[in-house]
């Protein structure tokens, strides 16, 4: 017999899918394999960097003789993508790097173990920008993610958005139920809002940091893709948790996200920063802003005018503060350990010319910057200060929390998503302001979710975000099922 | 403040970055776009602020300083370039 379920369970959510696999209606092998198929069907978006399907089938196998003992874990049987920062056990692991191209870790990265120990099954690594530097996924190694959405009429590539734009292209186009991604300063929620889907950034702390390439370690933090605000709360839950490996871990419980899916907003306090209204942002997002407020009210919250006076020096701060991180945490690829070498005729001579053939410009460029700020002479003019705007950054936040508001309310992103080679005017800023909503949260260490909130006249998606107070998940889950229940859901139309 | 080709070659020196002298040109504009746009930090009254060394609250956490792990030179040296006897290989560097 076949029901609706079984016939695309590459459209189902993952909670369904979930609960699906629990009423023994659906295998774990068939899910698996219908989203291998989605996945060989959908190699023009050049979203997986590498298939994983015999190891999916295996794990998928072993799932149904779980479920068949009743002995299923919360994600057991649910096919996910990783993206490629993640370090998985014997499978490549390359950042989308040259300089990485064969590198294969002995050790699993702590996020997908937590994964992998609640049963869910791995379809292979999703492609990013380069060491996650990029905010449109055109700097990876591997080249461009297309998106599955576009404009109307055309048939013009567009960008997913970045870094973690496989992540999202794969869990727009239904090539897996949920994603990982990895977010510095926007790479979940940026490339979430540009496909319409829903993206966690957890606050700094929640999720272990261990065994992902590291990119600006005071900013990385991994969070959750999915096409749900649900699914998003039940994968976070195995992803989060308290790791010795990781000494910024926080060792506090983790709270049963998806049960506050639905919870009462009533009396919520929702701020609306004021200076996020940015010259030259469209109407439509103006608009689409002005609907989320008007959406939250309706549930029973109150809408209140908020300032965070030092947004507009989020940007600036992060574009030293992380090229600084980077520049260090970088330093290790250096041709001896591991990696890719170019020989030279000296130790000096190797290391240089290994990273010059190891490095794309994107992250030549953020090196560069970051070792010039932190060298001799300018560390107090450019790090010291930028650390001190931090610091102001996150009072501006805190000084609103304490004056009672529960989350705040912003657009995801200053416009929608743009063609692919349609942002190469040779100014990197210019590329970077993309990330100008959502850089303030890793700054401040806050937890932020993008949430789709309608299409533009062109038939891209736009999405909102909610900032909320450290450790509090639970409140932007609840916000934004509200969002969610009042948009609906979008799914781009099937071209490829 | 802005840089010339010579802090450029410096840079990319002491990030051990090798760069060629057609690339100092095109370098030297896209970094100095990058500090243009750092610049207005400079606005900013930081006076008697703290500069951020965490971003939440945390004390770091110890572990009891003992062996817990080891004994796996196979794995540590699996993705090396050049390895010889569980020994990283570099290109002479005493003479």
């Amino acid at each position: 017999m076949t029901s609706p379920t079984t016939s695309t369970p590459t459209a189902l959510s993952l909670a369904e899918a979930r609960d699906a696999l629990k009423r023994r209606e659906l295998s774990a092998v068939e899910l698996t394999q219908a989203h291998l198929e989605a996945i060989e069907q959908a190699r023009v978006l050049n979203a997986y960097v590498l298939e994983t399907p015999d190891k999916a089938l295996a794990m998928a196998k072993a799932s149904d003789e779980r479920l068949a003992r009743g002995e299923g874990g919360p994600l057991e049987g649910l096919p996910l993508g990783i993206k490629d920062m993640f370090a998985t056990e014997g499978v490549r692991t390359t950042a989308c790097a040259a300089i990485l191209e064969n590198f294969v870790p002995v050790y699993e990265s702590t996020v997908t173990s937590h994964l992998w120990r609640d049963g869910a099954v791995m379809l292979g690594k999703l492609n990013n920008d380069e060491f996650a530097m990029g905010s449109s996924n055109e700097t990876s190694h591997f080249g461009p993610v297309v998106s599955p959405w576009r404009r109307a009429g055309s048939e013009a590539k567009i960008v997913p958005g970045g870094s973690s734009g496989g992540s999202a292209s794969a869990v727009a186009a239904g090539l897996c139920l949920g994603a990982t991604g990895t977010d510095t300063g926007g790479s979940i929620r940026q490339p979430a809002a540009f496909a319409g889907i829903v993206g966690v950034k957890p606050t700094y702390g929640r999720c272990s940091r261990w065994g992902i390439v590291a990119f600006a370690s005071s900013l990385d933090q991994a969070g959750p893709f999915a096409r749900t605000v649900k699914d998003t709360a039940i994968l976070l839950r195995s992803m989060a948790g308290h790791d010795p490996k990781d000494t910024t871990s926080v060792d506090r419980p983790v709270p049963d996200y998806e049960a506050a899916v639905g919870r009462s907003v009533k009396g919520m306090k929702i701020g609306i920063p004021k200076e996020y209204r940015v010259a030259g942002m469209p109407d439509e997002i103006e608009a689409l802003w002005r609907k989320g407020a008007e959406w939250l009210k309706a549930a029973g919250a109150e809408i209140v005018e908020v300032s965070l006076p030092h947004t507009k020096y989020a940007l600036p701060a992060y574009y030293i503060v992380a090229p600084a991180e980077a520049s260090s945490n970088l330093a290790r690829y250096d041709g001896v350990r591991f990696g890719v070498r170019v020989p030279g005729n000296d130790i000096t001579a190797m290391y240089e010319k290994t990273r010059a053939a190891g490095f794309g410009p994107e992250v030549r460029r953020r090196i560069m910057i970051g070792t010039y700020v932190l060298s001799a002479g300018y560390y107090d003019a450019y790090y010291l200060r930028a650390q001190q705007v931090r610091t102001l950054i996150k009072k501006d936040f805190e000084d609103c929390f304490a004056a009672g508001v529960s989350a705040i309310l912003t657009p995801a992103t200053p416009s929608a998503a743009f063609g692919i080679g349609e942002k190469v005017s040779g100014d990197p800023v210019e590329m970077y302001l993309n990330d100008i909503f959502t850089v303030t949260v890793n700054m401040a260490g806050l937890p932020g979710i993008a949430v789709p909130g309608g299409l533009d006249a062109q038939g891209l998606p736009l999405g909102l975000q909610l900032i909320g107070r450290p450790f509090d998940e639970e409140t932007l889950f609840s916000l934004a099922a509200v969002i969610e229940q009042d948009a609906g859901r979008f799914t781009p139309a099937r071209w490829w | 403040m802005s840089v010339d080709a010579a802090t450029v070659r410096r840079i990319a020196h002491l990030a051990r970055i090798a760069v060629e002298d057609d690339e100092v040109e095109h370098l030297k504009g896209e970094l100095n776009a990058i500090l243009a746009f750092v610049e207005q930090l400079s606005e900013v009254d930081v006076t008697g602020v703290e500069p951020m060394t965490s971003v939440t609250p945390m004390t770091m956490k110890k572990r009891e300083d003992v062996v817990t792990d080891g004994e796996i030179p196979d794995l540590v040296v699996k993705n090396a370039p050049a390895s010889q006897d569980h020994f990283f290989l570099v290109p002479k560097v005493v003479e």
